[in-house]
């Protein structure tokens, strides 16, 4: 079974380091909790695992293969939910939907993945239309509208009411049992069973500047 | 190409609900070019000579106010970093977007050139030159515009900047573009000035997806 | 690959060789410039003025250099990654723009004579004032970020879509000037031209090329030391 791991990554941004020496590894079926003050990097692992951003030192690995290597393959398996929602003000809910599930070649029918965040009724409704929430199950049902192995969530909880909350959980629960995996940083409680902890706090300080100049 | 049609027939569905951006470009087209008459004076043999050279230019401007929305909504809204890790080639996603960007600003534009041209009482026997060398010329201009609206993604006063990078690429196009409607309305053959018009345009279908690519992902990390 | 970068080995590298690089160009310079004002004889045609050129000439050849010199540093940068290569494309592009607008300045105060006009269309002229505008760009986005990593980035590929239009901006400003007039006063037929002339052009050239590689080697310098300087407050801030 393939196995998504990281070893020794060292990261950094603006000419500073946030984050050296971090490893994990995560097999079929598991859930990676981050958790971490701001500023520790949560986003910037998670925008290192869809490979948007290349580390300054290790390697993200799919499988013994560095993601580096095939950047493509590596980008239709993963689904990456980031702060922003690609929402298009001027498309309906539905149109936004199926571009982006048809661009990864799944045409077929987003009425479930709609139907599962409770959606349905505001299929026809322009982008501009929705609220922040609204917004957020229309990007979240992305996830649904088109398979992917590895879901990578940036605080994928912000704005939701507690029942969509709950269908959010129920969406993981069932990507997980097919031998989905799932990278999840958030502050707010979500039920994730059996995740492993990664605490970007607990990390090593970087080295100090003079130690490289 | 399935990837690249969808992004196209989105970008086009994008412009057509927000048409008013499109109508923009060429009324500024029309505008701008009316300006010169007041500028040069009414001397009809005068504006027939420079008419070609008025056209374009303006044609170049117009195209250089659109450029801006290129990928600055996308890069905005999130839809960019959606794009990068879509299976569709980058590259590809580029030249769609610059392919309905063309549609909807050098189409229109090529549409009202000959307004212009009655204007400045252009001799009629040019004005199918003209339009052939705008037909090869205003992809150059939104190829070219791509990269710069590309690169100053997420900079300080990035509109501003977009024409200072992006103008001094545009004087190949510029040349070739006047030069085959001025050899046509001389009498002479436009064939040279439209191959190389044609030889930048295949330059450019190379250079920008690759050059759009580079900076778009450095504009992401 | 940063790490391996090691900016106290350049240092130390630059430390060593400038005195000499600088030493040269002095010297270059100074018996170029005595050659071209005091011992190249006056041109038939064009008197005195034809002095201008041993400035003119080979600023225009660096004018061009750097901006090569900065699309090699770039596709380094962006292939490598290597910081260096970064700086030295910042630190080469206003030395080549100072070298463009010298070629312009020091071709208009000739054309005045010659042609009678501060500034005419001629065809070498026009692409040097279009390679100007290229590095005002290039400039002008290097500076245009918050992060100076995205500056370093986008500038470099700029720098690279650059260097491949040269030829065309120049094959078709040559296009356009050929249409237009006739061929410029401003020609310099390589091999025609006498060795009284060739020599004193040739040591200024070389002048010139030893004095940008000490205002370079300076200004990466400077540079690294800026970049310490920020590193060591980032180091302060996290401290406390």
């Amino acid at each position: 079974m393939a196995l998504f791991e990281a070893r020794d990554l060292d990261c950094r941004r603006g000419g500073r380091d946030v984050f050296a020496g971090l490893s994990f590894s995560l097999a079929a079926g598991g859930a990676l909790l981050l958790t971490g003050a701001n500023g520790t990097g949560k986003s910037s692992l998670l925008r290192l695992m869809a490979g948007l951003l290349q580390p300054v030192g290790g390697a993200i690995l799919w499988d013994d293969e560095s993601i580096a290597e095939e950047p493509a393959a590596h980008a239709g398996r993963l689904h990456y939910l980031g702060h922003l929602e690609a929402v298009k003000p001027v498309l309906s809910a539905a149109e936004n939907l199926r571009f982006w599930a048809a661009l990864r070649g799944h045409s077929a029918d987003i009425g479930a993945a709609l139907e599962h965040f409770s959606l349905a009724a505001l299929a026809e409704v322009p982008g501009r239309l929705l609220s922040a929430g609204q917004r957020r199950r229309l990007a979240l049902a992305r996830l649904l509208a088109s398979p992917a192995e590895l879901w990578l969530l940036d605080e994928p909880s912000v704005g939701l009411d507690h029942a969509s909350v709950g269908k959010l959980a129920e969406a993981i629960a069932q990507h997980r049992a097919g031998g989905g995996r799932v990278v999840v940083a958030t502050h707010t409680a979500l039920d994730l069973p059996d995740a492993q902890p990664l605490a970007l706090d607990d990390l090593p300080p970087p080295p100090l500047p003079e130690l490289i100049w | 190409m399935k990837g690249f049609l969808l992004i196209v027939g989105r970008d086009l569905r994008l412009a057509l609900r927000q048409s008013a951006d499109a109508w923009l470009a060429v009324l500024f087209f029309v505008l701008t070019g009316a300006l010169f008459p007041f500028g040069i004076g009414p001397d009809a043999s005068l504006l027939k000579v420079i008419a070609p050279g008025i056209i374009w230019v303006v044609a170049l401007l117009a195209v250089l106010l659109s450029l801006e929305r290129l990928f600055l909504a996308d890069y905005e809204d999130g839809s960019l970093e959606q794009l990068l890790l879509s299976p569709l080639p980058l590259e590809l996603a580029i030249l769609g977007k610059v392919l309905a960007h063309w549609l909807t600003t050098g189409l229109p534009l090529i549409a009202a050139a000959p307004v212009l041209a009655v204007l400045f009482n252009m001799d009629m026997a040019g004005l199918g030159t003209l339009l052939l060398a705008m037909l090869l010329g205003t992809p150059v201009l939104s190829l070219i515009g791509a990269i710069g609206a590309a690169l100053t993604l997420g900079a300080r006063r990035g509109g501003v900047l977009i024409p200072l990078l992006v103008l001094p690429l545009y004087i190949p196009a510029l040349i070739f573009g006047v030069g085959a409607t001025d050899s046509a309305l001389a009498g002479l053959s436009a064939r040279p000035d439209l191959l190389l018009l044609g030889a930048v345009l295949l330059v450019m279908l190379v250079v920008t997806p690759l050059a759009g690519a580079a900076a778009l992902r450095q504009a992401l990390e | 690959m940063h790490r391996f970068a090691n900016p106290a080995r350049f240092t130390r590298l630059a430390d060593r060789v400038l005195p000499f690089v600088a030493a040269g160009a002095l010297v270059c310079l100074g018996i170029g410039l005595y050659l071209a004002l005091f011992v190249a004889p006056p041109d038939y045609q064009q008197g005195e003025s034809v002095r201008i050129m041993y400035v003119h000439v080979p600023s225009a050849w660096m004018a061009m250099f750097v901006y090569v010199a900065i699309a090699v540093a770039s596709a380094v940068a962006l292939v490598w990654r290597h910081p260096l290569a970064d700086l030295a494309a910042k630190a080469s592009a206003p030395i080549g723009a100072g070298f463009a607008f010298l070629t312009l300045a020091t071709g208009s105060l000739w054309g005045r004579p010659m042609w009678g006009t501060w500034w005419e269309w001629d065809g070498r002229l026009t692409s040097m004032l279009i390679l100007f505008f290229l590095y005002l760009g290039h400039i002008a986005l290097m500076n245009a970020f918050e992060d100076q990593q995205r500056g370093y980035r986008a500038a470099a590929v700029l720098a690279l879509v650059g260097v491949i239009n040269i030829p065309i901006i120049k094959f078709s400003v040559d296009w356009w000037s050929t249409l237009h007039q006739p061929a410029s006063v401003l020609r310099l037929d390589g091999p025609t031209i006498h060795p009284s002339m060739l020599w004193p052009l040739l040591i200024t050239a070389l002048g010139f090329k030893l004095y940008y590689l000490a205002l370079v080697l300076l200004r990466i310098k400077s540079e690294l030391i800026a970049a310490r300087l920020r590193a060591l407050d980032l180091a302060k801030l996290k401290a406390t």
